[in-house]
């Protein structure tokens, strides 16, 4: 085998590299642009995912917009809360709010509390259920139990209860909006983690219908209206919602309800406390 | 060499052969990049300049050193090699002289690195045996073959958002459908030239 075969394309092709290579790192400090060291040290605390989850094309740009202020610091979705924390550290700011949501499934009028309008044998999917006259429940709009939302649910944080309801696990919860997306029925809500007290009652029925169909919905009394000390409790076509910014947790509507759709879960408090 | 047989090259690269509707290449950012006519365009922008640059360089590589040695095999390599470094130039000097311009290519410059129509038309300039002349008009028909493609495409995109489809359809699929129906009308082209 003649040498020049070998040493041709090795001198051509080195010669290549090593010019180009050589022009590119004089060109790199000629055309040296200033950035700001802080766009560096935020792209290596991120995670990295490149999913364009946060608004912005790529981690770099995002680590980019974060330094120049446009992104907020805890603007990534794929960062858990310690790294949204060391990116504010690097900019020098605290991460407002920071408040943790939590979907919630605003219905308890399961089986044994909702009227039936007739038996439903199709499929077993909210969507397709839903289709036929909405649903075989009384109410339009509750929950259907039929697990749209379980399928949906990448981290395994929805259960249907014995009660033939959708019922959401706070802890595994991480407010992806994946069930909110597919509930035919939207009636699962963002809800605060640390909020205590939530009206569970979908329903925009008047009160006198609310009595019939279902045992514990919102008959729009308004009673947890004069009741809150807050001013907490809005009241809108037929239901009373909660201002999560006022309330205090003081559980004086739940108290109050006549039909009890206002539920209290003192485990949540004991879990902060303890 | 005549003005007709530029016009000839011309019309072939922007319609009959376009490199994305006909050929098949730089599918990659005709999919990706064409959610927006705007940035489309912009990335039109980016791979004519590229490509122009590109072509003029490996045409220089070719005659003078794959020729002059006998080493035409390692004509990819090469190629690839200097398609790198001048995007690697390319976005370095945007960068420090104009970050306005810089700022609007945005991470569509670098992925220029990758895309295989600037590698095929080099390539092909090759295998037709252009010269000089030619190799850059094939060059910029190539380019502005491809900005067609992309500004249409995207234009037909942002159309689709609004309109009322299936969920099945939304998205990528109707995309893919919509870059199928285009690359037939353009086949129509064929015996044009």
């Amino acid at each position: 085998m003649n040498i020049e075969t070998i040493m041709f394309p090795v001198i051509g092709l080195g010669g290549l590299g090593l010019v180009f290579g050589a022009g590119l790192a004089l060109a790199s400090q000629k055309f040296k642009v200033d950035t700001d060291p802080r766009v560096a040290t935020i792209r290596e605390l991120l995670p990295g995912a490149n999913c364009g989850g946060c608004g912005v094309p790529g981690c770099d740009s995002f680590a980019k917009a974060v330094a120049e202020g446009k992104a907020p610091a805890d603007g990534c979705p794929v960062a858990d809360g310690a790294t949204n924390e060391e990116i504010a550290k690097v900019l020098g700011v605290e991460i407002a709010g920071n408040v943790k949501n939590v979907a919630k499934v605003i219905c308890r009028g399961g089986a044994d509390e909702c009227k039936e309008k007739f038996v439903y044998n199709g499929i077993q999917d909210c969507v397709a259920a839903n289709m036929i006259s909405g649903g075989s429940k009384s109410c339009h709009y509750g929950c259907l139990g039929l697990g749209s939302c379980y399928t949906a649910c990448q981290f395994d944080a929805i259960k249907i209860n014995d009660n033939n309801l959708a019922e959401i696990i706070p802890e595994k919860c991480t407010a992806c909006n994946k069930c909110i997306i597919v509930c035919p029925k939207n009636v699962i809500k963002m809800v605060p983690y640390k909020q205590e007290v939530v009206i569970t009652c979908n329903s925009n029925d008047p009160g006198k219908e609310v009595r019939q169909k279902c045992s514990i919905g919102c008959i729009a009394c308004k009673i947890c209206v004069k009741a809150c000390p807050e001013d907490a409790i809005e009241f809108e076509n037929n239901l009373a919602f909660i201002n999560y910014d006022k309330c205090t947790n003081c559980y004086v509507c739940v108290e109050k309800c006549p039909t009890k759709a206002i539920e209290g879960v003192f485990a949540k408090s004991k879990q902060q406390t303890g | 060499m005549s003005a007709s047989s530029i016009f000839v090259i011309l019309v072939s690269a922007i319609f009959v052969n376009n490199f994305v509707l006909s050929r098949f290449l730089g599918i990659c950012p005709f999919l990706g990049v064409s959610r927006k006519v705007e940035t489309s365009f912009g990335m039109g922008m980016a791979v004519t300049f590229v490509m122009t640059m590109a072509s003029i360089i490996t045409f220089l590589a070719q005659r003078f050193i794959l020729e002059s040695l006998g080493i035409e095999y390692m004509q990819t390599i090469v190629f690839i090699l200097v398609i790198a470094s001048l995007v690697q130039l390319v976005e370095m000097v945007i960068q420090k002289t104009s970050p306005t311009l810089y700022q609007s290519l945005g991470v569509y410059l670098p992925l220029i690195t990758t895309n295989c129509a600037v590698l095929g038309l080099t390539i092909l300039n090759i295998q037709n045996q252009y010269n000089l002349i030619e190799t850059i008009f094939h060059a910029i028909g190539a380019a502005i073959g491809f900005t067609l493609a992309i500004v249409l495409f995207a234009a037909i995109r942002e159309r689709l958002e609004l309109a009322d489809l299936p969920l099945e359809f939304k998205g990528f699929p109707i995309a893919l459908i919509t870059a199928g129906l285009m690359s037939l009308a353009f086949m129509g082209f064929i015996g044009l030239v």
